[in-house]
């Protein structure tokens, strides 16, 4: 039988995978979109487990908010990573630190 | 209460999400020609929002079944919000007017960040809460990259947006918990649920909310992004993120905490204990190497979050009370900071970012230095200036519960953070003048940096009465 604390546990790992994703990768810009996306997923997980835990339909309806800004801000994301590369030609991440200190 | 009367209470927002929508279709039609003109109508909207405040945005009470909370707590952070952010906007176009061509969508994305900033304010629901929350980031996300051919800024669009959202995970993880275990979003119905207990879980999404909210006030240990981010968006950009987003993010986290955690303050005054310390410390002492002003100043401003933090370790309404106080004179004296740094160009009206350059300003331009010796005095919290009232409050607040020895290690730092502040008057006043500025030829900018040097010198001690009783009955509403 599968419960809530298994759905708990898959998206609790989906989320660590996710920060991680954000804090050890060293390649490009693209794999910290996708990281914060598996971020936002992982919570939406979450959500819909809850919600059919307890028989409220709130945690759904605040899953479909999340996709929804979900997308608005990769969309904002993707265009802000244009402009970056226009500027500089590369979407390395060790490149990114023009300003330090 | 029917339909009409509960959008009767969501006025300012409404004002502001129209005007911006038609102000946008304005900047599609008519190109960037018009953005003299619709910077004014932005900051009519703006206006227009802060008189709509006297309506029953002010006492309507919940609204929308509780998603929206009009009520007084909300009108006085509300009203400190629009008008940084009408001085942002009123600031903007000669600078981009000099940096190399002005954008009329500048207005049109600060008045879609302010109507969610204004929104968060209100929530009295976590879907009010992180809708109102990503409306104001998605729009300060573009403004931060708002100069597409600079490469800093650029940069600070990047990095504002991979953190931002980040944070934002981390909130939306934070409240995923909350709702799995008290079983309701609603900022009532969590309290109640936190008074019958903290279970494991509630706690735990205690402590991804208050995460995920630090990262947006920019609370050490998460403030990496600020000065990075303050140093490379547009001047303007700055002042509006420093000024407006700071005040709303910071009422959000006084109602959040009161309102929806509140039986659980015995939990997270340990988290905002530490929090506060480490931002006054960090603050204070990493500013101390800054070479560029606006990096010292986002450092100025992690210092002063501190503070205002320690105001709601006290969880009373005098606390909460001197959290708005510290608040709104906090604004007075960043925006007329950054007013300052929008007049330090050479002669040839390049901008110039240098501490250094500020040397014997006093003798090139001394209406100019006097004006940011008063804020730095201030920002340093020496009497006679108002900066000082401001930790007053605070430190009252810890006392009158018997938290002193929090209080005294807050005056402690704000000795640290002297330090630089007065650096930066013995740079002015002290030093060799090396090259000078262009003479100042902006009237709007000489008035407003006129005007928050009066509010913060002592004739602002005049308004504390008024700024006292208002910001009481405001705190009083979360009680």
């Amino acid at each position: 039988m599968i419960g809530v604390q298994h759905y708990l546990a898959v998206s609790a790992i989906l989320f660590v995978m996710g920060v991680f994703g954000i804090f050890l990768n060293r390649k490009n810009i693209i794999i910290i979109l996708m990281a914060i996306e598996l971020i936002l997923l992982s919570v939406n997980i979450n959500l819909v487990a809850f919600s059919a835990y307890l028989g409220d339909l709130v945690g759904q309806v605040f899953a479909m908010f999340v996709l929804t800004v979900a997308a608005g801000e990769a969309a904002i994301g993707l265009a802000i990573l244009v402009i970056y590369f226009r500027d500089r030609g590369t979407i390395n991440v060790d490149d990114v630190q023009q300003m330090k200190g | 209460m029917n339909y009409y009367m509960q959008l009767l209470d969501t006025m300012p927002e409404l004002i502001l999400s129209l005007g911006g929508i038609v102000l946008m279709l304005a900047a599609a039609w008519m190109g960037d020609k018009a953005t003299a003109t619709i910077s004014w109508l932005a900051a009519a909207c703006l206006a227009l929002a802060a008189i709509s405040l006297g309506g029953p945005t002010s006492y309507g009470g919940p609204a929308f079944d509780g998603l929206y909370l009009a009520d007084p707590f909300a009108a006085f952070a509300k009203l400190l919000i629009f008008i940084a952010a009408a001085v942002s906007v009123v600031i903007a176009p000669r600078f981009f007017d000099r940096a190399g061509g002005s954008r009329a969508e500048y207005p049109v994305l600060i008045l879609f960040s302010t109507a969610g900033t204004a929104m968060m304010v209100s929530a009295g629901d976590m879907l009010t809460l992180y809708v109102g929350l990503e409306l104001q980031s998605l729009a300060a996300y573009v403004l931060a990259s708002f100069m597409r051919r600079d490469g800093r800024s650029a940069e600070a669009g990047l990095k504002y947006f991979v953190l931002g959202a980040l944070a934002s995970g981390i909130l939306l993880y934070g409240i995923s918990l909350v709702y799995g275990f008290s079983g309701t979003t609603h900022f009532g119905g969590i309290a109640a649920a936190m008074k019958t207990g903290t279970s494991g879980g509630l706690l735990f999404g205690l402590v991804f909310v208050f995460a995920g909210i630090a990262f947006k006030i920019a609370a050490v240990p998460f403030h990496m992004w600020t000065p990075d981010v303050y140093e490379g968006a547009p001047t303007p950009v700055t002042a509006f993120f420093a000024s407006a987003q700071k005040v709303g993010a910071m009422a959000l986290l006084v109602r959040v905490a009161m309102q929806a955690m509140g039986p659980a303050s015995h939990q997270w005054q340990q988290i905002v204990i530490f929090v506060a310390l480490a931002s006054t410390v960090l603050g204070g002492v990493a500013a101390i190497g800054q070479s560029n002003i606006k990096r010292l100043l986002a450092y100025s401003s992690i210092n002063n979050v501190g503070f205002a933090l320690m105001g709601l370790v006290a969880a009373t309404p005098a606390g909460a009370a001197s959290v708005l106080t510290y608040m709104a004179i906090y604004i007075a004296m960043t925006l007329g900071s950054f007013i300052c740094v929008l007049q330090m160009r050479d002669l040839d009206g390049n901008p110039v970012e240098t501490i250094a350059s500020l040397s014997g300003l006093s003798r090139t331009r001394p209406g100019l230095a006097a004006a940011l010796a008063v804020f730095m005095f201030s920002l340093a919290g020496i009497p006679p200036l108002l900066g000082f009232w401001a930790k007053f409050v605070v430190f009252d607040a810890l006392v009158a519960v018997g938290m002193w020895p929090l209080a005294m290690i807050g005056i402690a730092t704000s000795v640290i953070g002297a330090f630089y502040y007065l650096k930066i008057v013995k740079t002015m006043y002290f030093d060799e003048p090396q090259g000078r500025f262009e003479p100042s030829s902006s009237a709007l900018e000489g008035g407003l940096i006129a005007l928050s040097a009066l509010f913060v010198s002592p004739l602002g001690y005049f308004a504390i009465p008024a700024l006292g009783v208002a910001s009481l009955a405001a705190a009083k509403a979360l009680f």
